[in-house]
């Protein structure tokens, strides 16, 4: 049988498969960025993104400025940290990371008499770096994948021997329900956007490059192709139909190229790089000012909070003073989720600081969250319906309930993007991607055993 | 027709022949000689491959024994007249393997363990894990959800009431399956001699681990001061106790400890403690006191 990738609905491209949910983004949406104000104490956990922690350069007592080192990175997968505010460091030690463990962060105490401006400085010169120099630049940037993975930037931007990028896409689908932060960035960045999309470009020596926008961001995709036009760009800026998960790196690439990712490989595989609008902006800022990441956009809202924002947070930020910032919650809130509600983290304590990875704070209340009971599978195949990969969640299902985790390895577990779709349609209420977390820790644990 | 069924048949037979004939040869030619005692001594043992014993099974423990490579006392399932039976058959020293068992590294139950959400979700501590590494403060502590109650191959390990798996020594043949299964690898086979325990992982210290559980370490370091030179030594805000010397080792080294962290462990553990309501002191966890 052969299988058309993707398709195109009521006359707009997208992936084959997939959920709509409700959205909510009309809480945030037309609410322009606010700085946060600076709070007391930051906490920067070593370990924010995919691969090896970062090593701490700084000691204990001593001052940063705001946008200094004070971790380099602890490997090619890791990156550099940098302080969000100028002030001392009061504590390496082991604090609350949203994943739930104890893990080492650099604990920095604000100086409330430092004007907490980041000093402009002269960016690094373009036009006399190769493509070394750029990943090793970006590497020190601090720059991770700004969607939510955070995978280090660095790596996905270096090409090995014998490969070549054709394609750039740039993701700014959103596709998460409540988070608002990729929509207003596009609108009020836009020519930072196109900055680093320019030198992202360059730098991988691509031949086109796709934005790729869900059309209920009408205003983002008519402000950029305006701007496009008027600085004559080559770029094409692709509307996409409104669909959960529009933004996973893999349906990105079949909706707008018509390639599928093979099993187990990379983008690169089929000659692309998809990066998140957000890491576009932070590098046009590194480029341009010398700017590392030291804050992000982050969507506070739910219906469990007072007041709905979109806030430029300090990385590092504890996340009871984001919620403070935002009126504080309300009494009837049940569940607070770091990321969005599909694949977002639950969490279970305040203390926690806003990573590098978090594109929004969501807090729940009781009617939102799910209801609780569950069935036993009653093989409607929804879920089958569902899943953007094509897997067969409902088997795999079942033999997560038995344990058997090689079968499910037979049966394209690994291939699962733990986008959340197939518990979501599920009429019996059963936490599928729960058990294949479980399942692919375990086979990772396995594999690393033998 | 009847020379079709005639050639037929005398085919097949022919067939036949020849490949009893190769058979025949082949069981001469390619025989591999195996001690007899081997199958007499797999049926002498419990068949439960365990692997209590260190061999990936009791057909294979069986061989080790023939071939002199252990003795029959590695068996820990086997009740000791089975043991001197197996000794008997094969005219060995029985050699007695010291009784070992599994061992909670944890005594955060519900009462004492602060819980910080509900979950709700796989009834599984592996599966609670992914969220947020589980609901209690403590990011070490037992979850209570009892996966290894269903690992247990000899249902010797059941939930007590306050969320905490009670191994039965008498029954517990260490074959380690509690041990793969635990999330939070809170559990460690020891020899039952090794009665000095610390119950907790926490690597906090002082107030921070108090107040996330209240049988938690707190590294006062007490036990270390009290105990015989060279038995307690702290490391990681946690005692870690050198059971090389554990003939030193005697509950004094309990006595002071403020949330009775370190215990003095005689038959099951958690068994003394019914209720959470007694206050928390030295006293209670000295149930055994008597016996030293």
């Amino acid at each position: 049988m052969l299988l058309t990738l993707n398709h195109e609905q009521n006359g707009q491209i997208t992936f084959k498969h997939g959920i709509h949910p409700e959205y909510y983004k009309e809480l945030t949406q037309h609410l322009s960025v606010e700085r946060m104000p600076f709070v007391e104490e930051y906490v920067l956990p070593l370990s924010q993104h995919i691969g090896a922690p970062s090593i701490a350069i700084v000691q204990k007592k001593q001052k940063v400025e705001r946008g200094e080192m004070i971790a380099k990175p602890g490997g090619f997968v890791s990156v550099a940290l940098h302080a969000p505010v100028s002030g001392t460091v009061t504590a390496i030690e082991a604090s609350r990371h949203p994943n739930g463990q104890l893990l080492p962060a650099i604990r920095i105490k604000a100086d409330p008499f430092a004007t907490q401006r980041f000093e402009a400085k002269t960016p690094p010169v373009l036009e006399e770096m190769d493509q070394k120099q750029f990943v090793a630049l970006v590497q020190s940037a601090g720059l991770v994948g700004l969607g939510g993975a955070a995978f280090p930037s660095h790596v996905k931007f270096s090409i090995p021997e014998g490969k070549h990028c054709k394609f750039l896409i740039i993701n700014g689908c959103e596709c998460e329900p409540f988070l608002t932060s990729d929509h207003r960035l596009m609108l009020e960045q836009a020519p930072q956007l196109i900055k680093g999309i320019k030198i992202l470009a360059r730098f991988l020596g691509v031949e086109k490059t796709f934005v790729g926008i869900e059309v209920n961001k009408a205003d983002a995709i008519a402000g950029l192709q305006s701007l496009i036009q008027k600085e004559k760009t080559v770029m094409e800026v692709v509307p996409l139909q409104v669909k959960y998960p529009q933004g996973a790196e893999k349906m990105l690439i079949t909706a707008i190229l018509k390639k599928e990712v093979p099993s187990g490989k990379l983008p690169l595989d089929v000659e692309t790089v998809v990066a998140n609008v957000g890491t576009a902006v932070a590098l046009a800022d590194y480029f341009t000012r010398s700017q590392p990441l030291i804050e992000r956009i982050v969507t506070v809202t739910g219906p469990g909070i007072n007041r709905p924002a979109n806030l430029m947070v300090p990385i590092g930020t504890p996340l009871h003073e984001v919620i403070e910032t935002c009126g504080g919650l309300k009494p009837e809130t049940t569940r607070i989720l770091l990321g969005g509600p599909m694949m977002g983290v639950a969490q279970k304590n305040l203390e926690v600081p806003v990573l590098k990875g978090t594109s929004g704070v969501l807090a729940l209340t009781g009617q939102e969250a799910r209801e609780i009971s569950t069935y036993k599978c009653v093989r409607c195949g929804r879920c089958l319906q569902a899943c953007p990969t094509s897997l067969n969640p409902s088997l795999l299902g079942l033999l997560t309930r038995k344990g058997l985790y090689e079968e499910m390895k037979d049966e394209h577990l690994m291939d699962c993007i733990e986008c959340a779709c197939c518990s979501f349609v599920c009429p019996s209420g059963i936490p599928l991607v729960q058990g294949f977390r479980v399942a692919k820790a375990i086979l990772r644990e396995r594999e690393a055993a033998a | 027709m009847m020379e079709n069924v005639l050639s037929a048949v005398a085919i097949l037979m022919g067939l036949g022949l020849v490949f009893s004939t190769i058979l025949a040869i082949a069981n001469k030619k390619l025989r591999v000689y195996e001690d007899p005692r081997i199958d007499q001594v797999e049926e002498m043992l419990p068949g439960t491959n365990c692997g209590a014993c260190g061999s990936p099974g009791c057909r294979a423990f069986a061989e080790q024994l023939v071939n002199s490579e252990a003795t029959p006392g590695g068996c820990t399932v086997s009740s000791s007249d089975n043991v001197e039976s197996i000794a008997t058959f094969l005219g060995v020293d029985p050699g007695f393997a010291e009784k070992r068992t599994a061992r909670l590294l944890c005594a955060g139950g519900k009462a004492e363990a602060r819980d910080e959400i509900e979950y709700h979700g796989v009834e599984t501590c592996r599966s609670m894990t992914v969220v947020t590494g589980g609901n209690k403060g403590c990011v070490w502590g037992c979850l209570g959800l009892g996966d290894c109650e269903l690992a247990c191959t000899f249902n010797v390990i059941t939930m007590n009431e306050n969320g905490l798996p009670v191994v039965d020594v008498n029954g517990c043949t260490a074959c380690g399956d509690c041990v793969d299964i635990c999330p939070k690898h809170l559990f460690t086979i020891m020899p039952v001699s090794q009665k000095l325990i610390v119950q907790c992982r926490s690597l906090l210290e002082g107030e921070a681990a108090e107040r996330l559980c209240s049988v938690a370490c707190n590294a006062c370091e007490r036990c270390a001061a009290d105990a015989a030179p060279g038995l307690i030594e702290m490391r990681n805000n946690l005692p870690v106790i050198n059971y090389a010397n554990n003939e030193l080792a005697h509950p004094k080294a309990t006595k002071r400890c403020p949330t009775n962290a370190i215990c003095w462990v005689e038959g099951n553990q958690f068994e003394y403690r019914k209720s959470r309501s007694l206050p928390l002191g030295r006293v209670e966890v000295f149930r055994s006191e008597e016996t030293v």
